[in-house]
């Protein structure tokens, strides 16, 4: 490992996986600009001196992918998927919903503090049945997280009566729609558990091991290393994150609508991982790669909207996107690149590199 | 164990005394364990009729059994598919979506004016197209079945919206409509009658087919070879690539196929046909004995799964007391026990 010692911090970004993602996300603010070169203006609104404007939207819209997408990129590192991460969203805020229509008051702390935890409760739960029926019963990642996902929307429903239902709470709304310091409060919120789980899995041996996982389970238990409380782990913190996911998300219209709710977010989600250079066949995470991959997904969202498309035609764009990368990342579509290059500057030993700052991004 | 097994299904259904029928089942299941599963969903296909018979009763009778062969014609179509691809290890999710963007096409098309023959010929090639390119996804850019799938699934499911999201209805004068028509064999008093339609028996020639193929052909043979392990396939000559490729292939086509029975018996198409249903026929695929692993299964078992997921329907709405937003959790309930009961045969036959 002999990273040449005169690279430059730019060189470095280069090489880091997600640069495309970056590259990407600007290429579609330039289209945007094209059609509207005041698209990124950020005014600030001068009655209570938030900041307005399409970039603060982005971020706002990122935050719920931000949340699954990382719970994602540790759920694949592990070797494993988890597709119900959209139906749990959609029971988490079914849960907190009913709750608070329950409860009434709608100005009290008190109730959006028991709406939020009874919500990540219930999405706990949801986290250790799929984890028990992976990591103790043995099921695939991908057949028992299917039927949470099938089973998930039935109980989000079943919770509702089949009804979309309102509420109103001024705290709990004030997660979603208010500002701090100028900026989306859900944002922040992402961000800051974002970094947390990101400094965690970083700065303890926690990411290491689950790599492990992902890389060999029999080897790694022979490194005296229990895939099955990990794993557990992993597929729990996966969906209390997609309950925080589906709280964000239900809070800004302060409605469940349980066909809806979360509806393909596992997609946004994969796609999220994907662009952060992780490999779908596990064994390795990168954090701050899904981070972009979140962001560039929302801008992907509001571009198709703001250039005039229907917004159920975005899982084209999302799917021509989750192709070419896989191509790009397929072993034949790199040999044809290093053909075409001279020097045979194969760079196989891409480690994951400790992702601290990258957190910010 | 042998790695490239000739199913047997021979359920004996001739013998008279209950105890010989035990006997005999218990030689079957002993000597494979495999038909474990999809003896099971026979006996549960079987037991949901006698119970619905008792609780709710109208179910044996030739109009209750032949709608569920009406209404489930393309689930059956769609399981058959889906029995190709999880005998190779692999998935498809992109079913549902190809029919979506297939039927709301081939309305178009046939509203455009277009010769039917053809609409038909293109709503099928959709499907095919779509399953081509899966197929070289997985095979020779080694993208991984689900992702490459999951991607078409997006791909079909966006395409269809571009091209329309209101419900296009089929002229009422459209030929294809001759395919959903009703057509009695049997006359039986009042409404009870046997009754076909075109696209059942495209169906079941799409069962008859596939059951040749699969049992009666090299290449279904090394579908189930493929299951078994790719490696040692490829190492005994077999033609992999090749193979799975078609898989891929057949389950796209047949997905199109499905959207032809499915159009010409709804006579309408919408971007949000089909939304769901990849988990309906992995959920039947499944509840009829084929191993998500790869390697076993039999494709009439797929087809008894897909009775059995239309008969809980059938029930469900008899019963009137279970809210439908049930349906799913009960699918996924029975997707997880069979999931399970193929886990527990797994790990028996390894001892």
């Amino acid at each position: 490992m002999s990273t040449v010692a005169r690279s430059s911090w730019l060189r470095d970004l280069v090489h880091k996986p997600f640069f495309w993602g970056l590259i990407a996300i600007l290429a579609l603010l330039f289209l945007n600009v094209l059609k509207d070169p005041n698209y990124l203006a950020v005014t600030v609104n001068p009655v209570n001196g938030n900041l307005v404007g399409n970039l603060v939207d982005i971020l706002r819209a990122s935050a719920p992918i931000l949340m699954v997408a990382v719970g994602m990129s540790l759920v694949i590192a592990t070797g494993g998927i988890d597709l119900s991460v959209g139906s749990v969203m959609a029971v988490s805020g079914a849960v907190a919903m009913v709750f608070m229509k329950n409860a009434g008051q709608s100005d009290s702390i008190g109730v959006a503090l028991g709406a939020i935890g009874l919500a990540l409760l219930v999405s706990a739960i949801l986290g250790v049945v799929n984890g028990v029926l992976v990591a103790y019963v043995g099921l695939q990642p991908f057949i028992s997280t299917l039927i949470m996902m099938l089973a998930g929307r039935g109980i989000a429903k079943v919770i509702t009566e089949g009804q979309n239902t309102s509420a109103s709470n001024e705290p709990f709304r004030w997660i979603a729609n208010g500002f701090l310091l100028g900026l989306p409060v859900v944002f922040l919120f992402a961000i800051l558990i974002v970094a947390i789980v990101g400094f965690v899995v970083r700065r303890s041996a926690l990411g290491l091991m689950i790599e492990a996982i992902g890389i060999n389970p029999k080897a790694s238990r022979m490194a005296g290393i229990r895939p099955s409380g990990l794993l557990l782990t992993v597929y729990i913190l996966s969906a209390v994150l997609a309950g925080v996911a589906g709280i964000m998300s239900v809070g800004t219209v302060m409605t469940v609508d349980v066909s809806r709710t979360g509806y393909q977010i596992e997609l946004d989600a994969i796609l999220a991982v994907v662009i952060g250079g992780t490999s779908l066949s596990g064994g390795k995470f990168s954090i701050g790669g899904a981070v972009v991959g979140a962001l560039l997904i929302a801008t992907l969202d509001k571009t198709v909207v703001f250039l005039g498309i229907s917004s159920s035609a975005t899982p084209a764009f999302k799917a021509i996107v989750i192709v070419v990368l896989c191509l790009l990342q397929s072993e034949r579509v790199r040999s044809w690149f290093v053909q075409r290059r001279k020097p045979p500057q194969v760079q196989l030993d891409q480690k994951p590199v400790p992702s601290k700052q990258e957190v910010a991004a | 164990m042998t790695t490239v097994q000739t199913p047997r299904v021979d359920a004996p259904v001739e013998e008279s005394a209950l105890s010989k029928i035990a006997a005999r089942m218990k030689r079957v299941v002993s000597s494979n364990p495999s038909v474990l599963p999809t003896l099971a969903a026979i006996v549960i296909f079987i037991v949901m009729v006698i119970y619905g018979e008792i609780a709710y009763g109208r179910i044996v009778q030739y109009n209750t059994l032949s709608n569920l062969l009406i209404n489930n014609a393309h689930l059956i179509i769609l399981a058959v598919a889906m029995t190709f691809v999880i005998l190779t290890g692999g998935i498809d999710l992109s079913v549902g979506s190809i029919i979506a963007l297939s039927s709301v096409a081939g309305v178009i098309l046939a509203n455009a004016g277009w010769d039917p023959w053809l609409v038909i010929g293109m709503m099928i090639v959709i499907g095919t197209v779509f399953g081509l390119t899966s197929g070289i996804l997985i095979q020779y850019f080694n993208v991984q079945p689900f992702i490459a799938t999951l991607a078409m699934m997006f791909l079909a499911r966006g395409l269809a919206a571009l091209l329309s999201t209101r419900p296009e209805r089929l002229d009422e004068e459209s030929p294809i409509r001759w395919l959903g028509e009703q057509f009695k064999l049997i006359d039986g008093e009042k409404v009870n009658d046997v009754v076909v339609t075109p696209g059942v028996i495209i169906a079941l020639l799409v069962v008859l087919v596939a059951f040749f193929v699969l049992h009666r052909t090299r290449t279904g043979r090394t579908v189930y070879a493929i299951g078994g392990s790719e490696s040692s396939s490829a190492l005994m000559g077999l033609a992999v690539p090749r193979t799975k490729v078609l898989v891929y292939v057949i389950s796209g086509t047949l997905s199109g196929v499905a959207a032809v029975v499915y159009t010409s018996r709804l006579g309408i198409a919408q971007n949000i046909t089909g939304i769901g249903w990849e988990l309906d026929a992995i959920a039947a695929t499944v509840i009829g004995g084929t191993l998500l692993t790869g390697g076993y299964g039999y494709v009439l078992g797929s087809v008894v799964g897909a009775l059995v997921l239309g008969l809980m329907n059938v029930l469900i709405t008899r019963d009137g007391g279970i809210p439908p937003e049930m349906t799913t959790i009960i699918t996924g309930g029975i997707l997880l026990v069979f999931v399970l009961l193929q886990r527990a045969v797994i790990s028996k036959r390894h001892t």
